[in-house]
């Protein structure tokens, strides 16, 4: 009789199976055989049998490696110690079989072979090694050119698009950026001395392909300043192949378009710039010439009082190397936040507390329309006494 | 200390430029447009005429090293030597020569590999980890996961939906992935109070944390033993208090549930919104979770139904309405639906235009 009766259910169905994937590896080596017992375990007590936490890492860093024991007694798990580690993506998760193939080799000799691509953040997920192979495991990953993400209360493993590698939209090189900040906050990534998790992500365009605006504290947006571009000779032929180029404008948001058959006329200072003219004809709509990125701040989920969008807190900046204004942004934010947040309240709790009026000033940012949907219908503002001294 | 290996730190991740394949280094910020050829293949045309076909696959997410090994053969076969992944969690295979199309194809079909997953499609789902690694997973994310694909196979290989529908599993309140902001969601929730392990909170837990992590407060110090007491009535079980404290235990699988979000979005078109809770209770019923699969079915077969061209699950249900919603799914409307927490009252109805069912 098989000893996964519930897992093997799993094993079933067209869609490529994550039970047969940890079974090759069960089959191979006894520490991911416990591993997958464990877990057809939980499957029959509709419980997780992972204990709480336990602290576990590699020397000189704070991150990067979550500490799991089991809490099953020693005859039905022999093997305790599952530690999970975050390795830190090449950008827009392109990668050489090359690379793919030594980190495959390395985790071979140290951990269970599991592998999850990706972890939601963005690492490569290496699930399960015992706490005597962590060290050496991490020293070999160096040794071929990879390292460590974030975890716990320090600035996340950033995520970026695929931007400038393959799409026409990209406003910024979302690419060269994520390097860039992650080699640049790598202390911050590594060493976890904040209030909370921070997370970055960086997209191309306002489509938002890595969901930066709902799922990051600080969300870098590629957009434009200028008109979309329009190249009427391709309307024209989308027209021809019977594409309802009507409908399209029709759908404008803001009805900034507008198609009499022959030319598709955008009003450029009523365009939002939502992407779905773009995105509905390729060929013959591209973004602006004056391009940079929106910062939008306070991405988060539930917990604690409730899920976060994003919010602008400036509409437009320049983004080309060095990136230097976007740095030193990001330092003053995670400064003011590390100074005022109560332990484990994220930047969008924070400013939420305090207000934006509080947060605007200590960052050095000016008020603008384009930050908020509506002003406010309280008449609860402040004024500082420097405002009343003035003529 | 000479002759000793020096310890490095902070390489940070592999350089891009090494990573990249040499065509899109080559074209680098010089594309021109791109086109829909088949579900999961898409043609990016750079400014000076080079093609790239971009061949969409879905994976386990999940996997061996084995089946990683297996994925860097086809690449070296098919997209020389070089491989994307995607922010949900797809691999992409770069191929620069059409010819190479029909041979790939093939080897993912083999290998049993759904390809697919672009435009108007069901996207890769996103989901956590789950009882595999997790201490505070309620449900089995990967499971259901697998389970709904089995169900929805075909909406990932096809892209006539009415619009694109992605789907994200949180094993628990922690929501890592984007269930707060996606077309359809199932979280992990318990539904009793956690139970005080005064022993462990004195020990290992930092009382002011442990307070301040409930959002409802009801969690008060009790200094006399070094631990807290939990307001009953007014804990929610979001389960925040287990996170900062092994002794807050929370679990309790007879109880333990599943929720179903609809209707949020992350991205494109217009601006993002939340999911909505459309069922409070669904059974955690592994290995196949039978009743959130069909719980998902049918909002998607009544969206399907339904919806207009382009229309999102959430552009539908704003432009039908939420009572519409309602009686067109059958789902039961209760209490649980109308919101108590902090910001309830801007999603109170403030006009007496609705529809009566």
């Amino acid at each position: 009789m098989s000893e996964t009766p519930l897992l093997d259910e799993l094993e079933k169905g067209p869609w490529p199976s994550f039970v047969k994937e940890m079974k090759r590896m069960a089959a191979v080596k006894p520490y991911a055989k416990n591993v997958l017992l464990q877990l057809e375990r939980s499957y029959r007590d509709k419980i997780t049998h992972w204990k709480h936490g336990g602290i576990v890492g590699v020397r000189g860093y704070g991150g990067g490696v979550i500490g799991r024991y089991s809490d099953l007694p020693p005859e039905e798990m022999p093997t305790p110690e599952v530690h999970t580690l975050r390795v830190a993506q090449p950008a827009g998760w392109f990668y050489s079989t090359k690379a793919l193939r030594k980190l495959c080799d390395v985790w071979e000799k140290y951990g269970t072979g599991f592998i999850n691509l990706h972890g939601s953040t963005g690492d490569i997920i290496l699930l399960g090694a015992p706490t005597a192979n962590l060290q050496p495991c991490f020293e070999e990953l160096v040794s071929i050119g990879f390292d460590l993400g974030g975890s716990g209360s320090d600035v996340r493993s950033l995520s970026c698009c695929g931007g400038p590698a393959f799409c026409q939209w990209s406003c910024i090189d979302t690419l060269d950026m994520y390097h860039d900040l992650t080699m640049e906050f790598q202390d911050e990534i590594h060493r976890p001395r904040f209030p909370y998790k921070f997370k970055i992500k960086i997209s191309g365009c306002p489509n938002d392909c890595v969901a930066a605006l709902a799922r990051a504290d600080l969300a870098i947006i590629g957009t434009w300043k200028d008109s979309i571009k329009i190249d009427q000779e391709a309307v024209r032929e989308y027209a021809k192949q019977g594409v309802n180029i009507s409908k399209i404008a029709a759908r404008c948001p803001t009805q900034a378009l507008e198609w009499d058959g022959k030319e598709l006329k955008v009003v450029p200072e009523d365009c939002v710039r939502c992407m779905l003219c773009l995105s509905a004809l390729p060929k013959a709509i591209l973004p602006g010439d004056e391009k940079g990125a929106t910062i939008l701040l306070g991405g988060k989920a539930t917990i604690l009082q409730g899920a976060f969008l994003g919010w602008v807190i400036v509409p437009f900046i320049k983004a080309d190397k060095p990136y230097t204004e976007i740095k030193e942004l990001i330092r003053k934010i995670l400064d003011w936040w590390d100074e005022n947040a109560r332990t484990r309240e994220r930047i969008g709790e924070l400013v939420y507390r305090l207000g934006m009026r509080t947060f605007l000033k200590a960052i050095g940012l000016p008020p603008v329309p384009q930050m908020i949907y509506v002003p406010r219908a309280n008449p609860y503002y402040f004024w500082s006494p420097e405002e009343l001294e003035e003529k | 200390m000479s002759g000793e290996k020096k310890y490095i730190t902070d390489v940070g991740p592999p350089h891009y430029k090494d990573m990249v394949h040499p065509v899109l280094l080559k074209n680098y910020g010089k594309w021109r447009y791109h086109e829909y050829v088949a579900p999961g293949i898409i043609k990016h045309v750079s400014l000076n005429g080079e093609e790239v076909y971009m061949v969409r696959a879905a994976i386990p997410k999940i996997v061996s090293i084995y089946f990683v090994r297996e994925l860097c053969d086809i690449a070296d076969r098919y997209s020389d030597g070089y491989v994307k992944f995607t922010s949900r969690h797809n691999v992409e295979f770069i191929v620069t020569d059409k010819n190479k199309l029909e041979g790939l194809l093939k080897e993912l079909k083999e290998k049993g590999l759904p390809v697919g997953g672009t435009g108007r499609s069901l996207k890769a789902i996103i989901h956590t980890q789950g009882w595999v690694h997790c201490h505070t997973a309620v449900i089995d994310a990967p499971g259901l996961a697998k389970a709904l694909y089995d169900e929805l196979y075909e909406y990932f290989t096809r892209d006539d939906l009415p619009g694109k529908l992605k789907i994200a599993i949180a094993c628990c309140l922690n929501m890592c992935g984007a269930v707060h902001c996606s077309d359809l969601a199932f979280v992990g929730m318990h539904r009793k109070p956690p139970i005080v392990n005064d022993d462990i909170v004195s020990r290992l837990c930092e009382i002011p944390t442990l307070v301040a992590s409930c959002p409802t407060a009801a969690i008060r110090p009790a200094p006399e033993k070094k631990s807290v007491i939990v307001n009953e009535e007014r804990c929610m079980y979001c389960g925040n208090c287990y996170t900062v404290c092994p002794g807050m235990f929370i679990h309790n699988p007879k109880y333990d549930c599943i929720s179903m979000w609809v209707g949020g979005k992350a991205n494109a078109g217009g601006p993002p919104d939340f999911s909505r809770l459309a069922i409070p209770y669904l059974p955690n019923n592994p290995p196949r979770f039978p009743e959130a699969v069909q719980a998902a079915k049918n909002v998607i077969e009544t969206w399907i139904k339904h919806a207009k061209p382009g229309e999102r699950i959430g552009d539908w249900i704003k432009r039908i309405g939420w009572e519409r919603f309602f009686t067109l799914t059958g789902i039961p409307f209760t209490d649980k639906h109308i919101d108590d927490f902090i910001f309830s009252v801007p999603t109170f109805r403030t006009t007496t235009n609705f529809k009566w069912k």
